[in-house]
């Protein structure tokens, strides 16, 4: 039931290289004004790939001002951002600003428009049978919000954000911080840029609900989706549902900041923990925005290098509902130490608690794929293998830190930054370098480096893992997050973590080589580079697709596959 | 090396002179008053002085003793009871689910990688379904929930069990970026707890081993009384705060308008130290919290010293050693004497919307 091949026979011989429908626009036309869901997948990528270099860097220098104790860059680096002479405060608040800026970044600009967009865009039309996406033109706004909406980012670092430039607010932007607390342009630049980017993620979730509900070719059933498919659907449905609560809570905080309402401000009858409340409705389905995309690509990567169906099919896509569903429910697990009642805190333990069971479902549903496979190790397989296994680890913290009661002694400390970056950074991030390298060949038409990809895999895995494993230690000895200082009692894993930012930076390097060295000289890759495991509709269409694929569409034969 | 340094701050610590505090070491905010005796306090004749630096309670931090510990990998050692059932929890029921699933996860795809590599399964299964391992691996993880479920439960009850009567109410506020620790229970004297600095600075003291590590270490710290119940109070004057002891398993947010409430008995005299673990701004880095916890002579005399009232004592000048009125932790139940709880002038402006 899962496989879904399309016989290719139907309609290969369409898109022969030369077919009419290959006649591409000129270059600004193509690439400023696209309609072509393709294009704007590959502006996606680039973007992301651009603000993850800005993020990444911007991680780079916080753990080089976290290698030691004591400050040794930050006024210097305030100085160089444009305040001459800064105080020790300035220096300070630039760190809150770095901190800010990467999460935000990381998020919105990063992880979002790669998963979402990028692959999303690229794939999700040509796994259902379409031609291009419902709205070909929203496609191409909501790509270009995005630009706006990260120059406003970038720009706010140098106007004034209170104590010195630049929103230092934390990505979370919680009041009266982010009001009274931050006098100047600085913050309303941010909550603007979260505007944009919110407008840009709920025009696309339209998109993609629309396109997934009419557009699959005849025969292709939501039972027949492919789970890369059903994830962008599921998130998107997220997304329509999410933002808007987010766009409501940061406009509250525009008014109270700029128009003299007191939403947040308990001297006029508001509440700042009214803040929390909103933003976290919308900040917990967005963990789950940023990982479910990744399920479904870790999904297609095992079954293909597995050369088998995906087991448990309808248990995986209805695992990523319930996921959905259930992740409306919990946001306030954020907010154990806020003051929240004894009934509220129990309720939101037991309900946090109950994901680890869809997850575990999806955890073993990929290992019974691999079981009885014929596996073949190629570089995005380890990914999806690394992925499994760093994923779990990420989710045993959390079913940890889902305890209220256990939650008091590490909230806010290094312990949850350990944790989502176990989710995220080798969760959403493996997943995106499985899934970038399993359809490089489909996007570029060229092979990447095998060799290359897997020294950046390993190399990458051991220097996250040197990153992020010792923060568990920082956080469970007490050390608290967004800190540009220690006690010197956290600088051995203090040290550590920075060194396995180095050697996860020099795998990056051996990344953007093989991409460069990819892209100018890889070998011209075939219709499909990974056999008969890959059984999605991509894999039937040349590599790179022709500029506008299935003008006649393709027809799923129901029979063939159960 | 590491030892090197540890034995080096214990024998700092050991030759440290004991009177090395200045309770009263000039504070940021005019706003907030100083811990003076109330003029209305006309029972309570003011101790002199110098009796009041003697009076200090002096009590210098034990390496590795509620601070933390550089290599450790483990949660800080814990000394409040609900600290200590906490703890239980996440090393004995926790811990061993994480690693066990870990383990698992691990080993099975460790086999599948070996026993189904293409090289020795060159002819895959075509299997997608077996509803029977399905129901097993959704019903089995149901069953670790609950009964991770049943401890978790009991400890927020245990944790959120209300203070007794006799507990001792302090009221922790956040500032920018400092704390004010207020007696209510002991006439509403303030203590201004600033960071020592390790460079120095006219008018403000510099950090001495015997203050505490470099970022802990506070000029004035807050006192508590072993053994009896503490009900703090949290709120703030400007942006959100976090009071938070990890030693104590106590973390609660300080968040203006409003008012949050923890409680915790510690069970052993020293010094414990935290930090605000929300972030206020630029120097929420810089902003530690120390908490002395002497005997409870100690403390009246402590008490005393910084002008305010013990309930359940004689309200007689207490000049004679503080031994010799040993207050009992169980009957300081009374109110406090008319007269004496003028309430001190404070910054508190918000309304607080009383939470829990």
């Amino acid at each position: 039931m899962t496989d879904i091949a399309a016989t290719p026979s139907e309609f290969h011989d369409a898109h022969a290289p030369h077919h009419d429908a290959d006649h591409k626009p000129s270059f600004f036309a193509r690439w400023f004004m696209s309609t072509n869901h393709k294009d704007i997948g590959t502006l996606y990528l680039i973007f992301a790939i651009c603000a993850g270099i800005i993020g990444g860097t911007i991680s780079g220098l916080m753990r080089l001002e976290l290698a030691e104790p004591g400050i040794q860059y930050l006024q210097g680096w305030a100085h160089f951002m444009g305040e001459t002479n800064a105080t020790m405060d300035q220096a300070y608040h630039l760190w809150n600003v770095l901190i800010t800026a990467h999460g935000l970044i990381m998020i919105f600009f990063m992880v979002m428009p790669a998963m979402i967009g990028g692959f999303g865009n690229w794939f999700v039309p040509i796994m259902i049978g379409a031609p291009d996406m419902a709205f070909p033109r929203m496609n191409n706004i909501s790509f270009w919000l995005l630009v706006p909406a990260f120059i406003l980012l970038l720009g706010s670092t140098f106007f004034p954000g209170g104590t010195g430039n630049g929103a230092g607010t934390g990505w979370t932007l919680y009041p009266p911080l982010s009001t009274t607390g931050s006098q100047g342009p600085a913050v309303d630049m941010a909550i603007l840029s979260m505007h944009l980017a919110g407008a840009s993620s709920i025009l696309g979730a339209i998109n993609f609900i629309t396109t997934i509900f009419n557009m699959r070719a005849p025969g292709m059933t939501l039972h027949k989706m492919p789970l890369f498919v059903w994830s962008v659907l599921v998130t998107a449905f997220l997304l329509l549902l999410a933002l808007p609560v987010l766009a409501a809570a940061i406009t509250m905080l525009l008014t109270d900041r700029n128009f003299g309402t007191t939403f947040y401000d308990a001297s006029g009858g508001g509440d700042p923990i009214l803040y929390q409340h909103l933003f976290w409705f919308f900040g917990h389905p967005e963990v789950y925005i940023m990982i479910l995309p990744g399920f479904g690509i870790i999904s297609q990567v095992i079954a293909t290098f597995s050369r088998k169906p995906v087991f448990g099919y309808l248990g995986m896509a209805y695992a990523m509902v319930a996921i959905g569903v259930i992740g409306f429910v919990v946001w306030a697990h954020h907010m154990f130490t806020t003051g929240l009642s004894v009934n509220v805190k129990m309720y939101f333990t037991a309900a946090t608690m109950v994901i680890a069971v869809p997850t575990g479902i999806k955890i073993f549903s990929w290992i019974a794929t691999m079981w009885g496979g014929s596996i073949s190790f190629k570089t995005p397989m380890l990914w999806a293998l690394g992925f499994i296994f760093m994923f779990t680890i990420g989710g045993v913290t959390g079913v940890l830190l889902a305890n209220g009661g256990i939650d008091d002694v590490l909230h806010d400390t290094y312990y949850v930054v350990a944790h989502f970056h176990y989710v995220l950074s080798l969760g959403a991030v493996f997943s995106l370098f499985a899934g970038f390298y399993y359809w490089f060949p489909k996007m570029s038409g060229r092979m990447y480096n095998e060799l290359l990809g897997q020294i950046h895999f390993w190399v990458f895995f051991v220097g996250v893992n040197v990153l992020f494993f010792p923060m568990h230690f920082l956080g469970m000895q007490g050390m608290p997050r967004r800190y540009p200082d220690y006690p010197d009692a956290f600088t051995y894993y203090n040290h550590m973590a920075s060194i396995g930012y180095v050697i996860m930076a020099v795998s990056m390097g051996v990344f953007f080589i093989n991409l460069i060295w990819s892209l100018v000289a890889g070998r011209k890759a075939e219709a499909n580079p990974w056999g008969e495991g890959a059984t999605t509709l991509e894999w039937t269409l040349s590599s790179p697709p022709p500029f506008h694929q299935f003008e006649t569409l393709p027809v799923i034969d129901s029979g063939s596959h159960h | 090396m590491k030892l090197a340094k540890t034995l080096l701050l214990a024998l700092g610590l050991a030759l440290a002179p004991a009177a090395v505090h200045a309770q009263d070491a000039p504070k940021q905010d005019s706003t907030t008053q100083a811990a003076a005796p109330a003029p209305g306090s006309a029972t309570q004749a003011a101790p002199p002085a110098a009796a009041q630096s003697a009076a200090v309670p002096e009590v210098a931090p034990v390496p590795g003793v509620g601070m933390p510990v550089n290599e450790k990998i483990v949660l800080q050692d814990q000394y409040t009871p609900n600290g200590r059932k906490a703890l239980w929890m996440h090393d004995y029921i926790l811990v061993p689910m994480m690693v066990g699933i870990s383990a698992l996860v691990l080993l099975l795809l460790m086999f599948v990688i070996v026993r189904f590599r293409r090289a020795r399964n060159p002819v895959p299964s075509r299997t997608s379904h077996n509803t029977l391992i399905e129901v097993i691996w959704t019903l089995v993880p149901v069953l670790i929930l609950v009964a991770i479920a049943v401890p978790s439960i009991s400890l927020l009850a245990a944790q959120f069990k209300p203070a007794g009567k006799d507990a001792l109410t302090i009221k922790a506020t956040g500032n920018q970026w400092y704390w004010v620790y207020s007696y209510p229970d002991n006439g509403g004297f303030e203590v201004i707890s600033n960071m020592l600095q390790d460079k120095p600075e006219p008018g403000k003291r510099t950090r001495t081993p015997a203050d505490g590590p470099r970022l802990l270490a506070v000029d004035n710290r807050l006192v508590i009384p072993v053994g009896r119940e503490i009900r703090l109070l949290t709120t703030s004057n400007d942006v959100i705060h976090s009071f938070a002891v990890p030693a104590f398993w106590a973390k609660i947010d300080a968040v203006p308008g409003r008012i949050n409430e923890i409680s915790f008995k510690v069970e052993k005299e020293g010094v414990y130290f935290g930090q605000c673990s929300e972030l206020c701004g630029a120097r929420h880095g810089f902003m530690p919290i120390a908490v002395e916890v002497v005997s409870p002579a100690k403390f009246a005399a402590w008490v005393k010293s910084k002008g305010g009232t013990v309930p359940g004592t004689p309200s007689q000048p207490l000049v004679t050693p503080a031994a010799e009125h040993p207050v009992d932790a169980t009957t300081g139940t009374d109110k406090p004497t008319p007269g004496t709880a003028t309430p001190p002038a404070t910054s508190q402006a918000a309304p607080t919307n009383g939470n829990n």
